[in-house]
């Protein structure tokens, strides 16, 4: 293990919140709030600590797989740490659990919330929440390749620990324009996200912390009732943003370069449309008494629908309400995900194609033992060793669930609480059924509890391995 | 630059790794994809799997906004086809690796009728240092500037020499005969030597001045200048082909060792001067009944790098010949260091070389400025030859008088043809060639010297 590479590379995480909390100082000292100086005190002090950090140099440069994965498991674990402490030091939220709590669930994007009221936060705060959703989004650590002129081989593999899907590819030769593409495609959605809310009638403030929640996949809100007391006009810009944004940046970046047969080739893409399709038109059937009218109950369906399967988490109905089928249906999207290299969590679209063709050429190969087949996926053979690590993916995943499901359960509350709370924390969705519904919180939970729950999420958003590899002894050995 | 390399052999890699350090965008292609996977996860390259060829593939590789295209593959006729193709595709310079003697005799003509920029034979280029070399034993490695005028000799000093002990400002004091020791190796380290600098026992000086200064410089230390009489070459593969052409028309006597009875008899009608041996030369009765004790040269060849070094040793044990030994694949370059074998071939390296030279040329909007690169020591060092094609800041200005960057040497000025070793109050003028060592890599154009 190269320590001091990893200190290094932490040094300049630190940096970098720095930098991401200079912006709701800045709200802070706009809105003339309090809570502006504990920003502005944990913001230096990250600076002090990463400038310290920075005069040592690293003289052994060796990068190896296993030192990129614990550097970026690492590196979200002190961003949490770190995040959390303005909530604890403004005394908006008491415990240092609770906003340890609040920051995981907003840097893994899920945008599950302790808090029993949001709307008496201050707007520092708000800012703040919803940003850690932005950042987590795409990651940090591609923000800092895309901006550092860290040269070698290892940002390759902190690209590969940090960026969700079973096949990590870069669009150009280089790690560094990867990051700066992938970056600029995000901001760029950011923005006209942010215009067109501003267009759809919300003051500049709300446009932009909800584009963030809404880009960042997330589901923050600003408001206690989510995004249920929006016009309709702002409600369709925010499920427009969260569908684009479960869509793999791959797709854009061709389009960008006017490759717009091979971007619509991508079957995953394809099955995504199907799927969001098929489940809103189902639950508007479905749900059809509730609505006065079928388009109002497609609309809530379909932003349902979208929120649930990028694992956004926003909620515009409490679908607590709605029949047994529509929330099965929402439920197992929430498990789904969205596609592989967006800012989504989950299990992804691509993965369960993967898993599906794997079992089918399992059943043939009972029928024909001699037959010899390999999976397809976008015209191309899917490796073995990919399928391998699809289906271990999917094994591990059932692990950690079940075992998180086990001690949520000494809560004693109710089953469907219990595995939907899992199931929210753990795909980043956010919103679950029961007590952590739309109109729920986490705040009931134990601590122990609350602990799990910030493993699972940090364990979704990295997709298992790299915090699994923190756990593993030898991964520590000199 | 957009640069494709197709093919991740030894060479390919060595490519991938040295160009996208330089700081130019590659794109590598392998029909393996397990070779495409280690290449593109050590090295800040992209890869794809598939027959470099294809026209959908390098299409896919980005051959439209590709710069150049550079086709290594172990087959020659793949790599030309590559060629072809990227041209027609993409229209941008290409590099083919042509090895086979029957394209190489046609090679001006296959250049040009295909369109190619470059042709690399890396056989070739190995038998030409070799030969280089065996004119003069007692160097390790021979690099040569300005069309052979000048000639860069890397020596290793030997215990109780002259040069022991000795401040550079010293030995050229003493030795008046217009060289200049510009690059000193010590174990690990690399300098570029001041007048003050004090040489050791066993560094390795690398010492550059025109061809008949060099030759007194040796005579001057007693250090034999003849070439070697004969040549015992195990292994008869395409470069020991080469070389013995080389080394007949100059009059070594040659004797390659081969174990195939197919290839014997090609080598036979090819070389009708060489003396071939049928055998097993990895087998100790065969290389002593042949005479290997009192050979004045041996130079292993085998296609095995092991089996090379084990004979080198062998040889060292038993003769005092001149050992040279090609090493293809493996990645210990410090250890055979160790071993003291002499001069030692890396292939690989001199391909690379070769490329990297042509692709920073290529980088000079103006035209190549680069004439010639060479690089030791892992790397560390340059040493380039310049073309000083128009007015620029470095022209007709003492070099006392010149701001250059620190680490930089300038070794040797070619004036139409005169070989001048610098002094503070030489000159540089338009259409001189400059030989200068540095630590600093990259270097594009004269004009980056200055501060």
């Amino acid at each position: 293990m190269n320590y001091s590479m990893i200190r290094y590379i932490l040094c300049r995480v630190l940096e970098f919140e720095a930098l991401f909390m200079s912006l709701p100082c800045l709200v802070g000292i706009v809105y003339r709030e309090k809570s502006a100086v504990s920003f502005g005190a944990v913001m230096l002090v990250c600076f002090a600590v990463s400038l310290i950090g920075r005069r040592f140099k690293p003289k052994n440069k060796v990068f190896y797989a296993k030192e990129g994965f614990v550097t970026v498991s690492l590196s979200w674990i002190v961003l949490s740490l770190v995040s959390a402490l303005p909530f604890y030091l403004s005394g908006e939220i008491t415990s240092y659990t609770d906003a340890l709590f609040e920051t995981v669930s907003g840097l893994t994007t899920t945008g599950a919330t302790i808090l029993t009221d949001v709307e008496v936060l201050s707007r520092s705060a708000q800012f703040w929440r919803c940003f850690t959703h932005w950042i987590g989004g795409m990651g940090v650590l591609v923000l800092i390749l895309a901006v550092l002129p860290l040269s070698g081989s290892y940002n390759m593999h902190l690209l590969r620990a940090e960026s969700p899907g079973p096949r990590v590819g870069k669009l150009v030769p280089r790690v560094k324009t990867t990051a700066m593409i992938l970056y600029g495609i995000y901001m760029g959605i950011t923005l006209t996200g942010t215009i067109s809310l501003m267009l759809a009638g919300l003051s500049v403030y709300d446009a932009i912390t909800l584009s963030f929640s809404a880009v960042g996949t997330g589901g923050f809100g600003l408001l206690n009732s989510s995004v249920g007391s929006y016009s309709v006009a702002v409600q369709l810009v925010l499920t427009v943003l969260m569908f684009i944004c479960g869509i793999n940046f791959q797709v854009f970046y061709l389009l960008l370069i006017k490759k717009p047969k091979e971007a619509f080739a991508s079957e995953e893409l394809r099955y995504y449309f199907g799927i969001v399709f098929l489940s809103a038109v189902l639950i508007t059937l479905n749900t059809r008494s509730l609505f006065d009218n079928a388009f109002d109950g497609f609309h809530h369906a379909l932003l349902q629908v979208t929120s649930v399967i990028t694992t956004t988490g926003f909620t515009s109905r409490d679908y607590n309400m709605w029949p047994e089928f529509s929330k099965t249906i929402l439920f197992i999207l929430s498990m789904l995900g969205a596609c592989a290299g967006s800012t989504s969590g989950g299990f992804k679209i691509s993965r369960f194609i993967i898993t599906v063709r794997s079992i089918k050429n399992e059943v043939s190969y009972v029928i024909h033992p001699r037959s010899f087949k390999k999976i397809h996926m976008d015209g191309h053979v899917v490796e073995s060793s990919v399928t391998k690590s699809v289906l271990v993916y999917a094994m591990i995943y059932i692990f950690i669930f079940l075992g998180s499901f086990l001690v949520l359960s000494l809560n004693n509350f109710d089953f469907t609480t219990n595995i939907t709370a899992v199931a929210a924390t753990f795909n980043n969705v956010g919103a679950g059924f029961g007590m952590v519904g739309p109109s729920g919180n986490y705040s009931a939970f134990s601590v122990l509890s609350k602990f799990v729950l910030m493993f699972d999420m940090l364990v979704g958003r990295l997709e298992l391995l790299p915090i699994l590899i923190l756990l593993a002894p030898g991964t520590w050995k000199k | 630059m957009q640069i494709i390399v197709v093919g991740c052999g030894n060479v390919g890699a060595t490519l991938a790794e040295q160009l996208s350090r330089e700081g130019h965008n590659i794109t590598v292609i392998d029909m393996k994809s397990d070779v495409v996977h280690n290449v593109s996860s050590n090295f800040d390259v992209m890869g794809i799997v598939g027959n470099g060829a294809g026209y959908s593939i390098q299409k896919n590789a980005g051959i439209d906004e590709a710069d150049l295209l550079i086709a290594v593959t172990g087959s020659d006729e793949l790599n030309l086809l590559c060629c072809l193709i990227a041209k027609k595709a993409g229209d941008c310079h290409t590099i083919a690796r042509v090895r086979n003697p029957v394209y190489s005799r046609e090679i001006n003509f296959i250049k040009e009728e295909l369109g190619l920029s470059m042709i690399i034979n890396p056989e070739d280029a190995a038998a030409l240092e070799i030969a280089r070399v065996l004119k003069f034993p007692s160097a390790i490695k021979i690099d040569t500037f300005a069309k052979g005028r000048i000639e860069l000799v890397k020596y290793k000093i030997e215990e109780g020499s002259s040069l022991c002990d000795q401040s550079l400002k010293s030995i050229s004091a003493q030795m008046k005969c217009g060289v200049l020791i510009c690059v000193v190796e010590r174990g690990d380290e690399v300098f570029i030597p001041a007048g003050d600098f004090i040489l050791r026992a066993k560094d390795e000086i690398s010492v550059v001045g025109s061809v008949k200064n060099s030759v007194l410089f040796f005579k001057k230390l007693k250090v034999p200048t003849t070439r070697a009489k004969d040549a015992f070459i195990v292994g008869g593969g395409e470069t020991a082909y080469y070389l013995a052409c080389q080394l007949l028309s100059i009059g070594i006597d040659v004797k390659i060792v081969e174990k195939d009875k197919k290839r014997c008899s090609e080598l036979s009608e090819l070389l009708p001067q060489a003396t071939l041996i049928l055998g097993d030369g990895t087998d100790r009765n065969l290389l002593m009944e042949e005479g290997l004790p009192q050979a004045e040269a041996f130079v292993a060849l085998t296609n095995f790098d092991e089996e090379n070094i084990m004979l080198s040793l062998f040889a060292k044990s038993i003769s005092k010949a001149k050992l040279i030994t090609r090493v293809h694949r493996i990645a210990y370059d410090e250890i055979i260091e160790e071993l003291d074998l002499g001069s030692v071939i890396y292939p690989k390296y001199l391909t690379a070389e070769m490329i990297i030279k042509y692709v920073r040329a290529m980088q000079n909007s103006i035209g190549s400025n680069i004439e010639t690169l060479y690089r030791m020591s892992n790397d560390k060092v340059e040493i380039l030859e310049f073309l000083v094609r128009e007015e620029c800041p470095v022209v007709g200005i003492p070099l006392v008088e010149l701001n250059l960057k620190p680490n930089i040497l300038l070794c040797s000025i070619n004036h139409k043809g005169n070989i001048i070793t610098p002094s503070g109050q030489s000159r540089i003028g338009v259409g001189d060639t400059v030989v200068l060592a540095t630590t600093i890599t990259g270097l594009q154009d004269i004009k980056d010297i200055l501060v």
